[in-house]
């Protein structure tokens, strides 16, 4: 009885060691990979020397940031950030619901998942693979638009990867391509959980097809919609990095249209070796995406504590 | 039910639309793989070869020791980061799924700590490159894909404390059996649903990834074949300006339906055994959807 509460603790450790071991590995790596980088954040706050190394580096306080914010980079990348995957978010909900609600609708169960299949195709391969398809569009010499689409409406070939002003809407037009089979997906999963009970009742009282879409499917799946929306707004500060590096090729002529913080990071550490730049790039990214999941997960659940991520 | 019959025929259209759309700049790309080279450069690329050639692929062929190495470097990564990271995941994921853990609730939080919050691709950089000095390794593709972050270990905590008994495990543990054997004995087998699903999503984000490769190779040798098809698809003549092939090149090599090739040689695998995995893909797609 005169044990100290932690000698009962100690017990219970040794008791645990077998499972306290097994984690090493996993914690290990999570620190490594994980919990580093978040302290190396600090190199924001420096001036980054290789020959001094990057501890002994000098502070220079907020300097980075007002480099960055002083330009008109920090307010360009932001804006293509957030009117991208905002344009994203709507597009692609609205696209998803529409194809799960039709995918449910078709009554040959083989057909259903043979659409399923090719829809979420694109979804499964890497943007490397997207890049090719996109430039065997768009090739200026031998792209499929440039000569044999275009000429069929008598215009003029188009060299698409010098001209900034199609690109929102070719990016937004893969994106949708690539994307929507995996929201679909996610979707149909939603309506196919809805008890027929509901649907039966409807048809008895006569209801339409359209008007049991609007009055049962679409409201019953209106939590999974809401927190799928609510995630991605949570993670609007950082864009598919491939889509916006891959797709248009890394053309210098289209960056103001297809630069985000995520190539905008990647090239100042990449090809400019602006390490003060890109690492207060990258930080004011995961300060603002930290800020904006807390937030979209707090509205989660007030609505619906179940649906909440933490 | 009847009176929707009439619809079906309607739906069926749409999908057919849809499914065209989907697949159409796939068809495009293997038409063009196909096509002889100088008519490519008349006609650009085309749903119906005007002039028929495996050209393409036979110059590939030739420069197949660059090929095989990236697929081999791809192949390898894959096996042994989906292993090691379903392995390491696994562990990991045990212990948080026994409420009895001592300090549990201070080590999911550090697991889960990880969804929220990241440091950014700088200081990432900067600690496999400059403290582990993992520029240039096969180490590079391998580990920062192991977990990512903590979400597939949720996934599979998840799991593993809903669908085992915990009866079971104190009733093994009181017969002698210890922890690590229960993990193996038990846990596992009765877990391979899981496991399974985590692991083809594992293999596929290997499969496809070209982003390490981009920020930490620099060395052709060690290319996957994500990699090579990354540096084809920015310059055209990369395979014939490292003579990764080792061989004698023709001089004018048909680039344009190469590149096409490469695209479809990347592709092929995947999309041929897309069929038997998409199942268990789509249902990977579905739980990492909803809580873990």
């Amino acid at each position: 009885m005169a044990q100290t509460g932690w000698t009962p603790f100690f017990k219970k450790l040794k008791r645990y060691r077998a499972l306290f071991l097994m984690m090493i590995p996993g914690i290990a790596y999570l620190i490594i990979n994980n919990y580093l980088p978040m302290f190396g954040v600090v190199i924001a706050f420096k001036d980054i020397n290789y020959a001094k190394g990057i501890l002994a580096s000098d502070w220079v306080g907020l300097k980075n940031f007002e480099y960055l914010f002083k330009t008109a980079d920090a307010y360009i990348i932001t804006r293509n950030t957030i009117l991208y995957n905002g344009s994203f978010i709507i597009l692609n909900t609205v696209m998803a619901i529409a194809v799960a609600i039709l995918l449910n609708e078709v009554r040959a169960k083989l057909a259903a998942r043979f659409y399923q299949s090719v829809i979420l195709l694109p979804f499964l391969i890497s943007m490397v693979i997207v890049g090719y398809l996109v430039l065997s569009m768009l090739s200026t010499e031998s792209g499929y638009l440039n000569l044999n689409l275009l000429p069929m409406f008598g215009m003029e070939p188009i060299s698409w990867y010098f001209e900034p002003k199609y690109w929102p809407y070719i990016l937004t037009i893969v994106h949708i391509w690539k994307y929507t089979g995996y929201l679909c997906v996610i979707f149909l999963a939603a309506i196919i959980g809805i008890d027929h009970e509901y649907y039966e009742a409807a048809t008895i009282d006569g209801a339409t097809k359209w008007q049991q879409i609007r009055a049962i499917t679409v409201p019953l799946i209106a939590p999974t919609i809401t927190i799928m929306t609510l995630l991605a707004i949570g993670r609007i500060f950082y864009s598919d990095f491939g889509l916006f590096y891959q797709v248009p090729l890394n053309s210098g002529p289209l960056q103001p249209v297809t630069d985000v913080i995520d190539t905008y990071v990647y090239r100042g550490l990449m090809t400019l070796g602006d390490i003060g730049m890109s690492s207060a790039a990258g930080l004011y990214q995961s300060l603002v995406g930290f800020i904006l999941v807390l937030l979209s997960n707090y509205i989660v659940s007030r609505r619906n504590k179940e649906n909440a991520l933490f | 039910m009847k009176t929707n019959d009439m619809y079906q025929p309607v739906v069926h259209a749409i999908f057919i639309i849809l499914v065209a759309l989907c697949l159409f700049p796939f068809v495009l790309l293997i038409m063009s793989s196909i096509t002889e080279e100088s008519a490519i450069i008349s006609n650009g690329y085309s749903f119906w070869p005007s002039e028929f050639s495996l050209e393409a692929y036979s110059y590939l062929w030739i420069q197949k020791a660059a090929m095989f190495n990236s697929y081999g470097i791809t192949i390898l990564i894959t096996i042994v980061g989906t292993f090691v990271g379903l392995l390491i995941s696994a562990l990991l994921a045990y212990p948080l799924s026994r409420r009895d853990l001592p300090l549990n609730s201070m080590l999911s939080f550090l697991v889960f700590f990880t969804l929220l919050f990241n440091g950014g691709l700088v200081p990432t950089y900067l600690i496999y490159t400059e403290v582990f000095h993992m520029k240039n390794t096969l180490m590079a593709l391998i580990i920062p894909g192991l977990l990512t972050n903590g979400f597939f270990i949720l996934l599979i905590r998840t799991f593993f404390a809903n669908s085992i008994p915990v009866q079971i495990i104190e009733s093994a543990y009181i017969d002698g059996a210890s922890e690590f054997k229960i993990f193996y004995s038990m846990v596992l087998p009765l877990s391979l649903p899981i496991l399974a699903t985590i692991g083809l999503m594992l293999t596929i984000n290997y499969w496809n990834d070209w982003f390490n490769g981009l920020i930490y190779i620099t060395e052709p040798n060690l290319f996957s074949i994500q990699n090579l098809l990354n540096r084809m698809l920015v310059n055209i003549q990369f395979l014939q300006q490292n003579n990764l092939g080792g061989q004698q090149m023709s001089a004018n090599p048909p680039m344009n339906s190469v590149r096409m090739a490469m695209a479809v040689i990347g592709i092929l695998p995947l999309i041929l055994i897309y069929p038997f995995f998409q199942k268990y893909f789509v249902k990977g797609l579905t739980i990492g959807a909803v809580k873990g």
